[in-house]
């Protein structure tokens, strides 16, 4: 087995590949990196942590079917630095020798025959555009759970609807919903998906190469475990779903408010990020909303105070409210927009944030992050 | 501590009946503690000279009954010397765990009656208890009741000095020892003083005690009689100046309560071992009730939750979890100690003692709540709030949780109706 290579490319695979690539495998193999070069003159690397699969196929400029498992992140590291040259690769024996340049390079190959093969790729069901998609799971995965015993908590819900897809997480102190559009294969589909959440949003950033993300779904009742695949410009991953349970979020949207401030979404950061600076961990920012005005104070008696005033385009009940300003950072910095739009009911209930003026046809935001406020003792 | 033990016992002519008037300051110091701990596990030994403390080549003594005393046995003497004293007494190597456990009960009893504790040892503190004045009784009746509550909740005895400052406090507390309590009235101090020898002043060591014998000075009557500007001379200012203010029983510090209430907790050891997770689990409720109810007493919040086991053969593990957010409420304690006894794995083993603490305290008023989505507005936090007010208005017992109801009390007519809140 031997291939050539340019050495951009590699590079760019070899790292793709090796993202999933568990950092302490429960099984000596799945620490390698598998590399196949295919009769059709095709080099294709694989990873695999039996949770999520990777598998990326690219052109190579000469070589000889075959196949060699070596370890993913010293050939990770390797790649990253050798010189813009083409790079060759030759199996010897037991030992994978890779030249660039003036540089070579000799591994250990790895027992590829021990390797698991990779999960098939589920059937397809959609396409999306992957800037879209890769925005929008930007927005929902701020809020995913990070409390590894609440596993419901810790993925993203996509709720597949004909033509609309809705992805929703939640860490039971924040909300994040978006919904988006996408071209379904079957235009009556609908399916429900839990994906773990880093995984997804590592997934949404990283397929960008193509114009499309293919999105392919088992559903848990057809193969007893449910799982999804991705796949973009050569590139495709596959990962096993969480159990569909999530909490009925729907409800939990407040439908009317007796207040809503408008305010310009720069300042706005500005001011909760300064005045923040002296709120310890998990205390709040407090913020009262009057005509033309929010007052933003953090801080106790005790020990430092911060207070600032900032404009507001504020309508209906005057309302005193605080937030943890790592929440309502995360948010605003999801948005999107020039103009942050929060809706209240009262200092205990939920708060609404989004972005400018919402969608003409439905009258709702196409993005909508749900905040709790904190109870102050006093 | 020993050349001060040393001074010679004066006749209990000031008593624990004396005028008490201007005396807020208490001096509470355990007798022989940690001889005294090691007995509770070995009640044969009571009566007979035991030394706690490492055997062997470098040990000293950590501490010693009074009746290894009475061979001139005494702390900080190196462990070779106390052997060749007091040859048949019993040497019990210490124990560790189980001073600051007492240790802590015992300054959670100091705290039932003033928040204004300064502990000087984990076996000695200073009480200020002018503030407790009305609620509980003189400072003299405190230091009684102080006494009584620490032999009846851990069977060790412990002597209280009465007086209008704390060097004097001090000194009252080693005069009536061991199991007893000395009154310095006011008036009294200066007779008080005045015949004791110059050792027992705080800031008298050997060097100082040198110097002044040179001089002729052995007692603090006669260092009251040296003009301030000779000592202050022969000491040093600092030293002189302090010196002489003490020989005439003046002494102007504060209690300082140093951070105090570093946790507040509660245990509870069977009567027999418990081997049943449901009979361990009510417990754990039943001690996150009464740890709750101080904190919210003391308008506090921790956001550390921790147990404590105890198997049948006294091994003891300790677990702890730290709460996103500071914490009174009963339930939520008993949720993070629910937890730490699963982790813990010692569902179905025989424990002897189960305890529950919440450290990390901080004032409640400081606390807020990053309430949860479809979270309920009124939780536990005002549920348990109102079982406070039941509490103070009826008594305790008046409202506790259904699980903590004894078949006994099952029948209706004595179920009080407040329960239904």
């Amino acid at each position: 087995m031997k291939f050539r290579v340019d050495r951009d490319v590699l590079a760019e695979a070899v790292a793709w590949t090796a993202r999933t690539l568990p950092a302490r495998p429960s099984v000596a193999v799945l620490a390698g990196m598998r590399l196949e070069v295919t009769d059709d003159q095709q080099l294709r690397l694989s990873g695999f942590d039996y949770e999520v699969s990777a598998q990326v196929t690219l052109d190579i400029q000469s070589g000889e079917p075959g196949v060699v498992l070596v370890s993913g992140k010293l050939l990770a590291e390797i790649t990253r630095s050798l010189p813009a040259q083409p790079v060759n690769l030759v199996v010897e024996g037991s030992k994978a020798v890779v030249t660039c340049g003036s540089a070579r390079f000799t591994l250990m190959t790895m027992p590829v025959e021990d390797y698991p093969s990779l999960p098939a790729m589920p059937p397809p069901a959609g396409v999306i555009g992957s800037d879209v998609f890769g925005a929008a799971v930007a927005q929902v995965a701020i809020a995913v759970g990070r409390d590894e015993t609440l596993p419901m908590l810790t993925g993203v819900r996509m709720e597949l609807e004909g033509d609309k897809v809705t992805l929703a997480s939640t860490d039971r102190y924040r909300l994040a919903v978006r919904e988006l559009r996408w071209q379904p294969e079957q235009a009556d589909i609908s399916a429900i998906a839990m994906i773990p959440g880093r995984t997804l949003a590592d997934t949404a950033k990283s397929l960008t190469t193509g114009a499309q993300i293919s999105i392919a779904l088992s559903a848990p009742k057809e193969t007893g475990e449910g799982m999804i695949g991705f796949e973009s410009g050569g590139r495709r991953t596959t990962t096993r779903l969480l159990h569909p349970e999530f909490p009925k979020y729907r409800s939990l949207l407040p439908s009317s408010f007796s207040a809503k401030a408008d305010l310009t979404t720069s300042s706005f950061v500005e001011a909760v990020k300064r005045v923040a600076l002296v709120a310890e961990r998990n205390t709040p920012v407090r913020m009262s909303f009057r005509e033309g005005e929010v007052v933003l104070e953090a801080g106790s008696g005790d020990e430092a105070q911060a207070v600032e005033v900032l404009e507001a385009d504020f309508h209906g009940d005057e309302i005193d409210i605080a937030f943890n300003p790592g929440y309502l950072l995360d948010g605003l910095g999801a948005i999107d927009s020039d103009i942050a739009r929060l809706e209240f009911t009262t200092s205990t209930k939920p708060a609404i944030l989004t972005g400018g003026k919402p969608v003409e046809d439905t009258g709702v935001a196409d993005y909508r992050y749900l905040i709790m406020p904190i109870r102050l003792s006093s | 501590m020993s050349r001060k033990q040393q001074v010679p016992r004066r006749a209990p002519v000031l008593g624990a009946d004396a005028d008490d008037t201007g005396c807020p300051i208490l001096h509470v110091d355990m007798d022989a503690f940690f001889a005294s701990v090691e007995l509770l596990d070995r009640p044969e030994l009571v009566g007979k000279p035991v030394i706690v403390g490492v055997s062997g080549g470098r040990g000293v003594v950590l501490s010693a009954t009074y009746e290894a005393r009475r061979f001139g046995v005494h702390s900080a003497m190196p462990m070779t010397r106390a052997r060749r004293l007091c040859p048949h007494a019993v040497v019990i190597p210490p124990s560790r765990g189980r001073y600051g456990e007492v240790s802590r009960g015992v300054m959670e009893i100091f705290h039932e009656f003033t928040p204004e504790v300064e502990p000087i040892a984990s076996d000695e503190a200073f009480l200020d208890v002018a503030g407790a004045g009305r609620r509980v009784g003189r400072p003299a009746r405190i230091g009684e009741l102080i006494r009584a509550r620490v032999r009846e909740r851990f069977g060790i005895t412990c002597s209280v000095g009465v007086a209008g400052t704390k060097f004097v406090a001090k000194l009252a507390s080693q005069q009536c020892k061991p199991d007893g309590l000395l009154v310095v009235p006011v008036a009294e101090v200066v007779a008080f003083l005045h015949p004791l020898p110059v050792a027992a002043l705080w800031g008298v060591g050997e060097k100082t005690e040198t110097v002044l014998r040179r001089l002729g000075i052995r007692t603090v009557g006669d260092l009251a009689r040296v003009p301030e500007a000779t000592l202050r001379r022969e000491l040093g200012s600092a030293a002189g100046t302090a010196l002489a203010a003490l020989a005439w029983g003046r002494d102007d510090r504060k209690v300082v309560p140093h951070a105090p209430d570093k946790s507040i907790g509660a245990e509870e050891t069977f009567a027999a071992d418990v081997d049943d997770p449901e009979v361990i689990r009510r417990e754990l409720l039943r001690l996150s009730e009464r740890v709750a109810a101080r904190l919210r007493a003391g308008g506090r919040a921790g956001r550390t939750v921790s147990v404590k086991l105890r198997r049948s053969d006294f091994t003891t593990i300790s677990r702890s979890r730290t709460l996103r957010e500071a914490t009174d409420v009963a339930k939520e304690i008993y949720a993070a100690a629910c937890d730490l006894y699963h982790a813990a794995g010692l569902e179905r083993v025989r424990l002897r003692l189960v305890g529950v603490r919440v450290e990390n305290l901080r004032p409640a008023e400081s606390v807020s709540r990053q309430l949860g989505l479809g979270e309920r507005e009124v939780g536990w936090a005002e549920a348990e709030r109102a079982m406070d007010r039941a509490v103070r208005r009826f008594g305790e017992g008046a409202i506790i949780p259904a699980t903590l109801v004894r078949r006994d009390f099952d029948d209706p007519g004595t179920v009080p109706e407040t329960s239904e809140l």
